[in-house]
């Protein structure tokens, strides 16, 4: 392990952690906007679109997100949509962040005891205030740790992009290790690198499991 | 157009040649999850004793493994394996190895979640009629847990299947890379060709895990069902 190999890197190194970041933080942004509008679709059961939800959903869960980015940055081309590397890697994420959101939300939703739904329909509440009301309060607190487990998840997942050449930091890793031969040192840094971003991420995610697990058993 | 370009998997025996490649995937795949699954179950008991430093070692395991992702773990075994402890393994062995431990990491954490997440009287239960710590958790804990984990178990099997499309990575002649292949010999006859062939790669992994997630969804709901009526 040699320090100046390490600092010469690190310019080269901030500049893919400031692009993991930063697709990571539009990937997020557009999974739990996609995220929400399924979960919406589902909750409230609208026809046709609850159907095509569930497809999409399960299409994008059940398969990985490198061959997703292989299809649309190498096969859509074919049939003439030329989407750059990055634009890809963005769409991918958010494909694949999209369905495990309204997964999350879902989840919460479904959480939330029978009891409560049937007390509020009792008490004559309209579909809609029964989501408002009732459902989403107590719904999206519960799906809180899964969408913070989404989050480290998706981070995580950037790191795929390197197949697809985009200079993130595990391709920024991977470069300097084919043109130098000095792995030990840029696999340090890339590993304190993820370290930086998740583990603060990791730390906040313990937290709120707990707390949710205390509203719920009480220990 | 492009769907005359489907011919390109009927084409020689470029076709057995994509199910030769998901046939290594799902080796490595289930080899490291047999593997994995056990050591995490393990490690999962051994996260509940009261021993703390044992509890600290367990954890910063599980928190390296969670944190880095998969992608830099199998490169950090790739590279320091072989020339910092001479170690050498072929690529298959190499990724099935670094799968299976972080399977047990993962696996460490499920089985930790469902053991703590038994009804405690379960446990006091267990204590007051004499059962000692290894009956205690042979009757009483895994049995319960068991059923409270398989969702969280399956849908880690899912995972895995899914990351193998890494392996390519590190040069594991998985259906990806066949895939690769079989599209730049024959991008001459057929320039569409990596529509299709990375089209039923698509296919072949959604195949595979989505029987394994509706299965997952299923006893999900079912406990669900249990709890809330």
């Amino acid at each position: 392990m040699s320090w100046p190999i390490i600092q010469q890197s690190l310019p080269m190194f901030a500049k893919g952690f400031e692009l993991t970041l930063w697709l990571s933080f539009i990937g997020i942004l557009g999974s739990i906007i996609v995220g929400i509008v399924v979960s919406m679709v589902r909750l409230f059961k609208i026809p046709v679109l609850h159907q095509l939800a569930s497809i999409y959903v399960e299409v994008s869960r059940n398969t990985p997100l490198l061959i997703q980015l292989f299809f649309l940055y190498y096969a859509f081309p074919v049939i003439g949509i030329k989407l750059g590397a990055e634009l890809s890697g963005i769409i991918g994420l958010i494909f694949l962040g999209g369905s495990y959101m309204a997964e999350g939300f879902s989840g919460g939703f479904n959480g939330v005891p029978k009891s409560q739904v049937e007390s509020g329909k009792a008490i004559g509440l309209s579909r809609f205030q029964l989501a408002r009301f009732v459902i989403f309060p107590q719904g999206f607190s519960k799906s809180v740790p899964a969408l913070a487990a989404n989050i480290i998840f998706l981070i995580k997942e950037t790191s795929i992009f390197t197949v697809i050449a985009i200079p993130e930091l595990t391709n920024t890793a991977l470069d300097l290790i084919g043109m130098y031969y000095r792995s030990n040192e840029y696999l340090f840094v890339l590993v304190v690198a993820y370290a930086i971003i998740l583990i603060p991420l990791s730390v906040i995610l313990t937290y709120l499991e707990k707390r949710v697990r205390y509203g719920t058993f009480g220990n | 157009m492009a769907h005359s370009g489907i011919n390109v998997l009927l084409e020689g025996d470029n076709f057995i040649r994509l199910l030769g490649g998901l046939w290594v995937t799902i080796k490595i795949a289930f080899t490291s999850l047999a593997f994995g699954l056990v050591l995490g179950v393990l490690l999962g008991v051994l996260r509940t004793f009261k021993n703390r430093l044992l509890r600290f070692v367990l954890r910063i395991y599980l928190e390296f493994f969670r944190v880095v992702p998969t992608v830099v773990l199998l490169f950090l075994f790739y590279y320091i394996l072989p020339r910092q402890l001479n170690f050498n393994l072929p690529a298959n062995e190499l990724a099935t190895f670094v799968f299976a431990l972080w399977v047990a990491a993962e696996m460490s954490d499920i089985v930790r979640g469902a053991l703590i997440s038994v009804p405690k009287h379960q446990q006091e239960s267990g204590k007051a009629i004499g059962l000692s710590r290894w009956q205690l958790y042979r009757y009483v804990l895994i049995p319960q847990a068991f059923s409270l984990e398989l969702p969280a178990t399956i849908n880690l099997a899912t995972r895995v299947i899914k990351t193998t499309s890494i392996l390519m990575l590190i040069s594991v002649m998985d259906v990806i890379n066949i895939g690769q292949q079989v599209i730049e010999a024959n991008n001459h006859t057929y320039p569409n060709g990596v529509f299709w062939v990375y089209g039923i790669i698509f296919l072949f992994y959604f195949l595979i895990d989505y029987p394994l997630s509706w299965w997952a969804r299923r006893l999900e709901k079912k406990g669900l069902e249990r709890e809330n009526g």
